[in-house]
C-alpha cells in the first residue's frame, strides 16, 4: 500500500481530489475556494485541474453559499461547501437549520441533501476575533446533521471520504491548529472511516481521557506526563460528535473506571455535557471517581492575547488526572 | 440639482474632481477645500500610511496579530470624515484606521484591537465610533439602528458605516439598505469598492454593473465616485449628510478604488493578481495627485516632504510604544465583561482558572 506522509491539509486536499476524480456529481465552492485555494489553502490545485464547472468561487455570502448547495443537492449534485471560517457559519445557521436537516424528513424521504459543509474551527493559532470559536455544540444540536471533527490526517480523509458519501448533511470541522501541525503516513488508495465510530487511540487502565480535535494531542501529552508517575491513561477520539458513539465511549470508561472529558468549548451545555451524562446514565454504579471536565469557560471567547488562559492545555489536563485519581 | 442627481449609476458615470496629474475642476471644487485643509488632510493620510507601514513591521516580528491594510483607502476616508461632525457615528468594518483615527480613536486603540486585546475597542469616552467589525457586512445594520435610534429620540446625528464590495453580496446588505430606506434613517452607506474580496474580482459578487445601482431598488440614491479622489469623496458625502440631517434619508456611495497591499496580512496577493495591475493603479492613488495638485500651488517640495515624514516618525514610535507595553489580558479580565455580573458558575470557573495558574 503506498502512503504519504501529510499535513491534515494535504490529506483533505487529496481526499477532496480524489472524489471529485471518481465522482462527476461533486463540486467544490465557497468564498476564496478557487484560483486562491482557500485561505488555508485547502483546496489548492482544484480549480487548475477540475476548472470552474467544479471547483469555484462564490460570492462572499454564507447564507447563499448553503442555501444553494441544499438546492444542489436536492437536485442530484453532491456539494462540498466551504465557509471560510466556522465563526460564519451562523450567517448560514437558518439555512443548515431550517432545511438541510429536515428535507429528508419533512418529505418522507421523497427529497434528500447529501452535502458537506466543511469549516476551518478552533483556537490555538492566535487568530482574529470570530475565528477562534468551538461551535460543534449549536450544530450537534441539530436533529438530521452529522458532525464531525478529525483530529489525524488519516482520519481526516477517510473521515471527509466518508461524509461526501453520506446520504445526509454532514458538517465537517477542520481544527486549524492541526492543519500544519504534524504529518502522518495516509495511503494514496480510497478508504473511509466510519461517520459515528469514535476511537480508542491510547490504551490504558487506570483513567480514560476523552477527547477531539486538538484536545486530542493535548491528552496524549498529559497522558505521557501521567505515565511517569505511573498512572496510565486511555485515550478516546470522539472523531464524530453527531450520531456521538455511546457503545465505544462507555465500554471504555467502565474499563477503567474513571473519565476526563476534554474540549475547547465552553462548559456548559456542551458535548462534554452530553457526552457526562450518557456516562452517569449508564455506570453510575462502576466509577471509581466522580467525572471530570476540562474545558473553555462560560465567557465570549478571549482574543488572541487572552487565548492562552482560556484554551484547556496539557498542564490543566494533567492537573485534573492527579485529582481525579486521588 | 445637487451633484449626486447629476450622476447617474446606470450609466456608470463617476464623480470626478481631482484627476491623477492633479488637475482639478473649478466649478466643482468644495469651497472647504482651502490650501490648509487639503495640506493638512496630506500630512493625515501620511501619518496613517506610516503607522500601517510600522504596524506591518510589528506584525512580522511577531508583535501584532492579522490586520487589513488600509493603504488606498486613507483619502477617501479622511475626506468623508471631513463632511461629518464630531457627534456624528461612523461604524465600521475593518479597514477604517484613517476614519477611526480621526474621529478620535487613538491610533494605538485600533492597532491593540489587532494585537488581539479587547482593550483596543475600549473606544474613548465621548467618541462616535464603534470598534473594527470582522464578520462582513454585519455592521451596517448597526449603522442602521443607530442613525434611527438618533431619529427617535430627537438627536441632530447621522451616521457613516463603511463596507466592502464583498460585503454587498451578503444578506445583511440587502436588509440594512432596505430598513434604511423604509424607515428613512439618516444613514451613508460607503462602500469602499476595492475590487477585490481577498482573491474575489468585484464581477464574482454581483451581475450589476455598479454597485451605486443597487440604491436605486432601496428607494434611495446612490453615486459612483472615484474613492482616490479626496475632493469628490467630500463633496458628495456632504451632500448626503446634509440630506441626512434633513430628514430626506439614506444614500449610497460606492468609492471606486483599490487595495494596494495584500488582504490582510496572511495573505498573499501573488496567488490571484499580477503585479502589473498593481503597478497600473498606483498613479490613482490620491497621495500622488495631491502632491500633484500642492506642487502646482507651490506647496509641495521634495524638502517639506523629508521635514514631514521626519516629523511623523517619532508619533509613530509612540503609539508603537503604548502597544507594546500594553499589559496582556488577566483572568479577572477575561471573566469581567461577559456580563455585568458574574453568575456563580462564572465565579467557580474563574476561581478554578487561578488555582490551576498558581495565581
Ligand atoms: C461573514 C463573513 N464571512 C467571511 C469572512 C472572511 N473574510 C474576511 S474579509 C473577507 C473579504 C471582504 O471583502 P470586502 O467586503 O470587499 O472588503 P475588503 O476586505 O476588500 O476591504 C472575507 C471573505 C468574514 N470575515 N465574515
Ligand atoms: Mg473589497
Amino acid at each position: 500500500m503506498k502512503t504519504n506522509a501529510l499535513h491534515m491539509v494535504g490529506a483533505i486536499n487529496e481526499a477532496l481530489r480524489q472524489e471529485m476524480t471518481k465522482d462527476e456529481r461533486v463540486v467544490v465552492y465557497g468564498e476564496d475556494v478557487g484560483v486562491d485555494g482557500g485561505v488555508f489553502r485547502v483546496t489548492d490545485g482544484l480549480h487548475a485541474e477540475f476548472g470552474d464547472q467544479r471547483c469555484f468561487d462564490s460570492p462572499l455570502a454564507e447564507s447563499g453559499i448553503v442555501g444553494t448547495a441544499i438546492g444542489l443537492a436536492i437536485n442530484g449534485m453532491r456539494p462540498v461547501v466551504e465557509i471560510q471560517f466556522s465563526g460564519f457559519l451562523f450567517e448560514a445557521f437558518a439555512q443548515i437549520m431550517c432545511h438541510a436537516v429536515r428535507v429528508r424528513n419533512r418529505s418522507r424521504g421523497r427529497f434528500t441533501c447529501p452535502m458537506v459543509i466543511r469549516t476551518p474551527y478552533s483556537g490555538g493559532i492566535k487568530a482574529l476575533e470570530h475565528h477562534i470559536e468551538s461551535e460543534e455544540a449549536y450544530l450537534a444540536h441539530l436533529a438530521g446533521l452529522k458532525v464531525v471533527i478529525p483530529s489525524t490526517p488519516f482520519d481526516a480523509k477517510g473521515l471527509l471520504l466518508a461524509a461526501i458519501r453520506d446520504p445526509d448533511p454532514v458538517v465537517f470541522f477542520e481544527p486549524k491548529r492541526l492543519y500544519r501541525s504534524f504529518k502522518q503516513e495516509v495511503p494514496e488508495q480510497d478508504y473511509i472511516i466510519p461517520i459515528g465510530k469514535a476511537a480508542l487511540v491510547r490504551e490504558g487502565t487506570d483513567l480514560t481521557l476523552i477527547a477531539y480535535g486538538a484536545m486530542v494531542r493535548e491528552c496524549h501529552e498529559a497522558a505521557a506526563q501521567a505515565e511517569k508517575e505511573g498512572i496510565s491513561c486511555q485515550i478516546i477520539d470522539v472523531r464524530t460528535i453527531s450520531p456521538i458513539d455511546r457503545e465505544t465511549i462507555i465500554a471504555a470508561v467502565q474499563s477503567t473506571g474513571r473519565a476526563i472529558i476534554v474540549q475547547e468549548a465552553p462548559r456548559s451545555f456542551s458535548v462534554a455535557s452530553e457526552i457526562m451524562s450518557f456516562l452517569y446514565e449508564n455506570l453510575f454504579q462502576s466509577l471509581k471517581a466522580p467525572i471530570a471536565r476540562v474545558t473553555g469557560f462560560d465567557i465570549v471567547n478571549p482574543m488572541a492575547r487572552g487565548e492562552d488562559l482560556y484554551l484547556p492545555n496539557q498542564n490543566r489536563v494533567f492537573q485534573e488526572i492527579k485529582k481525579v485519581m486521588g | 440639482m445637487g451633484i449626486i442627481d447629476k450622476f447617474d449609476p446606470l450609466k456608470e458615470q463617476m464623480v470626478q474632481i481631482l484627476d491623477q496629474d492633479g488637475n482639478h475642476k473649478e466649478d466643482m471644487l468644495p469651497a472647504e477645500m482651502t490650501d490648509e485643509v487639503v495640506k493638512e488632510m496630506y500630512e493625515k493620510i501620511w501619518y496613517v500610511r506610516l503607522c500601517n507601514d510600522r504596524a506591518f513591521k510589528m506584525q512580522r516580528s511577531g508583535r501584532l496579530g492579522t490586520f487589513a491594510s488600509v493603504k488606498g483607502h486613507e483619502a477617501c476616508q479622511l475626506a468623508v470624515n471631513l463632511a461629518l461632525k464630531e457627534t456624528d457615528w461612523v461604524v465600521p468594518y475593518f479597514r477604517e484606521q484613517a476614519i477611526m483615527w480621526d474621529h478620535g480613536v487613538p491610533m494605538e486603540n485600533i492597532y491593540l484591537y489587532w494585537k488581539g486585546n479587547e482593550w483596543g475597542s475600549h473606544i474613548p469616552e465621548g467618541v462616535k465610533c464603534l470598534p473594527p467589525s470582522v464578520p462582513v457586512g454585519s455592521q451596517m445594520l448597526h449603522a442602521v439602528g443607530i442613525s434611527w435610534a438618533a431619529k427617535m429620540r430627537g438627536e441632530d446625528e447621522i451616521t457613516a458605516t463603511f463596507f466592502g464590495d464583498g460585503a454587498t453580496s451578503e444578506g445583511d446588505f440587502h436588509e440594512a439598505m432596505n430598513f434604511a430606506g423604509v424607515f428613512k434613517t439618516g444613514t451613508i452607506f460607503i462602500c469602499q469598492n476595492n475590487q477585490y474580496a481577498i482573491s474575489v474580482r468585484r464581477n464574482v459578487q454581483t451581475a450589476a454593473k455598479t454597485i451605486a445601482q443597487k440604491a436605486i431598488a432601496y428607494g434611495m440614491p446612490g453615486v459612483l465616485v472615484d474613492g482616490n479622489d479626496p475632493f469628490a469623496m467630500y463633496a458628495v458625502t456632504k451632500e448626503a449628510a446634509e440630506r441626512a440631517r434633513k430628514g430626506e434619508g439614506p444614500t449610497l456611495i460606492e468609492a471606486y478604488l483599490y487595495r494596494f497591499d495584500d488582504h490582510t496580512t496572511s495573505d498573499d496577493a501573488s496567488k490571484y493578481r499580477d503585479e502589473s495591475e498593481v503597478e497600473n493603479w498606483k498613479p490613482r492613488d490620491a497621495v500622488i495627485r495631491m502632491q500633484k495638485y500642492l506642487a502646482k500651488k507651490g506647496l509641495w517640495s521634495e524638502k517639506y516632504q523629508e521635514e514631514l515624514i521626519e516629523s511623523l516618525k517619532p508619533k509613530v514610535e509612540e503609539m508603537v510604544k503604548k502597544i507594546d507595553e500594553h499589559p496582556d489580558p488577566t483572568v479577572d479580565d477575561i471573566f469581567g465583561y461577559t456580563f455585568a455580573e458574574l453568575s456563580p458558575e462564572m465565579e467557580r470557573q474563574k476561581e478554578y482558572l487561578k488555582k490551576s495558574l498558581g495565581q
